[in-house]
């Protein structure tokens, strides 16, 4: 007994000195490098659409350290923090990750980014939430410390509404359109530009709302759908979400040329619908696929030397590549930062500055290795998000098709809403701080 | 519309214009209802032979759909798959009554409740570890599940069934006759028995506890097997599956926590409670009310019997 209760303090001791000890192994920014955290979910109910992000957004960065020594002859320290998609968790891995000096933080989830957004301009720590999160983020003039490029859920929710009425939003007069979505900030976030849409081009719009509980039980929304039978099902889902819709709509019979999505659905969510799910759509902004030179660089540098998680048969796939196009962002941040300010080792301000002045024209993406990977575009400090044309994909059973060209966002609508939603959330937050950061790119 | 005519009457309408809807909606309830018992039965296996509440079991679903499909895709073939699959729901019920259960024998109810949160996390690692987290599509063809649907023109509409939501709920009403039949007719049903009544006199009369323990884990791990491919099927294999145990709590707080009968009809009232509600009543609410419907179906009953449907009424001395 006596050995055991020694035994045992020695395990506790034990335990109690790693446990203080712990910090000294964590990561942390050297003063020739750069800290990237990035907060990633590979575990839990939505690990299936978190892993693929996190693999892209980890391994191009990686790749960058393989290739070119990281930014500016600076290696990126790259250290992922795993939230679970959960709010709570994610704070907790930005309370971990902000005293080591991180030059950005990418929440990849809404609720998260939310949390996190009266905290940037404190902490001096721009956050980028790529094509999720606040919409009305993309007002640099009020939000100088969130960027959400290319484009947001409303610029998406208008472009899904064009190509519904081909090519004009007039078109939608008497139609009657579904809206499945993830019963969350997330889904939640275009209501109010769908229904004010509603009103004013004279559609009806049904509601169906998925409870995170019932993600994988939705048979309830497709007798609503089977009794309200409208023209098009929009989703705006996630995790399990998408494959259980896809799989009850060919369960109910739906059309699935007149089911689309926005740009998170991934080539899983279709596959194990099986040859039902053809016709489905998406919204992308930018290709699948590994024909690009940085790409080929991530497969040979990193997914090939086995310093990758990622099954070399996800890499090209398309949460796959907005990962990779996440961290692309980052390094342009980065890059542009180092210019601004001749430093090679930047700070968060310095980033926010470089995201500010991203210019991403063809001859950029060219020497980024990524030549028509995707749209130019160019953020300024009033434009955060750049309202960014997205095109229609749609599953063919194996593999996506590009079927349209880039569909413009609806901006003479989006636009109105976007600022009248930005005074709200300043009304909103008593001592909202007016933008006092300088502009290094008016236009 | 007025709210009451909303409440008490448009839904009746509809459901008089529309019936095949309302089989519809009766069968889509009576499939959930029946996974929902399946998962319950889980639950109330373990709880009436050990007295832990299993927050385990739905994590033990994933773990077990999990391990078919991983093994199936490593080249194991499927009927390979399924029977090494029942071998580590085996060895899981012995893991847990050596390494959990034996050394906590006699600690009160909540401490062997935390260590099945516990056992929850070492499942939820152990699989992401073995099998990743990547959704998997369940194997439902090699496995000679049906595919595709029954269509039936009546009632004015068509009444679709899907053919294997029929297999679920003929496996479903099997495993539950091949489990009544086990605990009522054979000798170590009689022993679980004995040892859900009272632990100490079923020690006296030389029942070994944890025999039972072992054999009541692996019960519980073969349903779970069953209700994960069942789950599966109907969407794919991922963790968030995990999430579905949650239904069967307001199935356990209607059909009491120790009775097989209670859990198989409560999950029934509540699958097809909610799914009436959500139709018919959902939309007058902004839809998405199934998730807290169920409770309040549950809580409902409570008022009436708060030991539950089937649960046994506690009187204690005071």
């Amino acid at each position: 007994m006596k050995t055991t209760k020694r035994t045992l303090k020695i395990l506790s001791g034990a335990a109690l000195a790693l446990a203080l000890a712990a910090p000294a192994f964590a990561p942390a920014a050297a003063e020739d490098s750069i800290y990237v955290p990035l907060f990633t979910y590979r575990t839990g109910p939505f690990g299936g659409s978190g892993t693929p992000i996190a693999d892209g957004m980890h391994d191009y960065l990686t790749m960058l350290n393989e290739r070119d020594g990281g930014i500016g002859g600076v290696k990126l320290i790259v250290d992922e923090c795993e939230t679970g998609y959960d709010t709570k968790r994610g704070v907790e891995c930005y309370d971990s990750v902000k005293s080591k000096n991180p030059v950005i933080v990418n929440p990849w989830s809404t609720g998260i980014t939310l949390s996190l957004i009266p905290k940037a301009a404190v902490d001096k720590i721009p956050i980028l939430s790529m094509a999720y999160g606040l919409s009305a983020s993309a007002k640099g003039d009020v939000f100088p410390w969130i960027f959400n490029p290319p484009a947001t859920y409303w610029d998406g929710l208008s472009e899904i509404l064009k190509y519904v009425g081909n090519g004009s939003l007039d078109n939608l007069k008497g139609k009657t359109l579904g809206y499945l979505y993830f019963d969350a900030g997330f889904g939640k976030e275009p209501i109010p530009l769908f229904q004010d849409l509603s009103k004013d081009l004279g559609f009806t719009l049904k509601l169906y709302p998925v409870a995170p509980a019932d993600m994988q039980n939705q048979s309830a929304q497709w007798l609503d759908v089977r009794r309200d039978k409208p023209d098009f099902v929009v989703m705006y889902g996630w995790g399990a979400m998408n494959a259980t819709a896809v799989k009850e709509a060919v369960k109910s019979g739906f059309p699935m040329d007149k089911f689309i999505s926005i740009w998170w659905p991934s080539e899983a969510d279709l596959t194990s619908a099986g040859d039902g799910a053809k016709g489905f759509k998406t919204l992308n902004w930018h290709a699948t696929g590994t024909d690009f030179p940085a790409l080929k660089d991530i497969q040979k540098r990193v997914v090939d030397a086995g310093k990758s998680l990622a099954p070399a048969s996800e890499v090209g796939q398309v949460l796959y590549n907005h990962g990779v196009y996440n961290s692309m962002l980052i390094a342009e941040g980065i890059v542009n930062a180092q210019k601004l300010t001749g430093k090679k080792v930047v700070s968060g301000e310095d980033v926010r500055r470089g995201l500010e002045t991203i210019d991403l024209d063809a001859a950029r993406f060219k020497a980024l290795g990524l030549e028509g990977f995707a749209a130019p575009f160019k953020l300024t400090c009033a434009d955060h998000n750049s309202h960014s044309a997205t095109f229609i994909q749609q599953w063919d059973g194996a593999k996506w098709d590009k079927i349209t060209d880039p569909i413009p966002a609806a901006m003479d609508k989006v636009q109105p809403l976007l600022d009248a939603a930005a005074k709200s959330y300043v009304e909103k937050n008593a001592g909202w701080p007016a933008r006092t950061e300088g502009c290094d790119n008016k236009s | 519309m007025s709210l009451l005519y909303q409440l008490f009457v448009d839904p009746f309408v509809q459901m008089a214009d529309a019936p095949d809807l309302l089989v519809q909606t009766l069968w889509e309830g009576f499939v959930g209802g029946v996974l929902y018992s399946l998962i319950a039965l889980g639950f109330v296996l373990i709880f009436k032979a050990s007295g832990v509440f299993n927050f385990a079991q739905g994590i033990m679903m994933v773990f077990a759909a999990l391990t078919l499909v991983g093994l199936h895709e490593k080249g194991v073939p499927a009927w390979l798959a399924l029977i090494a699959t029942i071998g580590v729901m085996y060895v899981l019920a012995l893991g847990v009554e050596r390494i959990v259960l034996r050394p906590l024998v006699n600690q009160p109810d909540i401490i062997l409740f935390m260590a099945t949160f516990g056992l929850t996390y070492f499942l939820i690692g152990l699989g992401e570890l073995l099998f990743g987290g990547s959704p998997k599509t369940m194997i439902t063809e090699q496995l000679y599940l049906p595919s595709g649907a029954l269509d039936f023109k009546i009632l004015g509409g068509t009444v679709s069934l899907q053919k294997i939501d029929i297999a679920a709920a003929i496996i479903a009403l099997v495993m539950v006759a091949g489990l009544g039949l086990f605990f009522q007719k054979t000798r170590i049903g009689r022993a679980l028995r004995a040892v859900a009544d009272d632990h100490q006199a079923a020690l006296s009369v030389g029942i070994s506890l944890n025999q039972i323990w072992v054999i009541v884990w692996f019960a519980a791990g073969i349903v779970a097997l069953a209700t994960g491919i069942l789950w599966g099927a109907r969407s794919d294999v991922s963790f968030a599956l995990q999430i579905v145990a949650l239904k069967a709590l307001p199935v356990l707080i209607l059909g009491g926590l120790t009775s097989i009968p209670g859990a198989i009809v409560g999950g029934l009232i509540i699958g097809v409670g909610e799914k009436l509600g959500e139709f018919y009543w959902g939309p007058i609410f902004g839809g998405g009310i199934e998730s807290w419907l169920a409770y309040v179906i549950a809580l409902a009953f409570l008022l009436f019997r708060p030991q539950g449907l089937f649960g046994e009424a506690i009187i204690e001395r005071i």
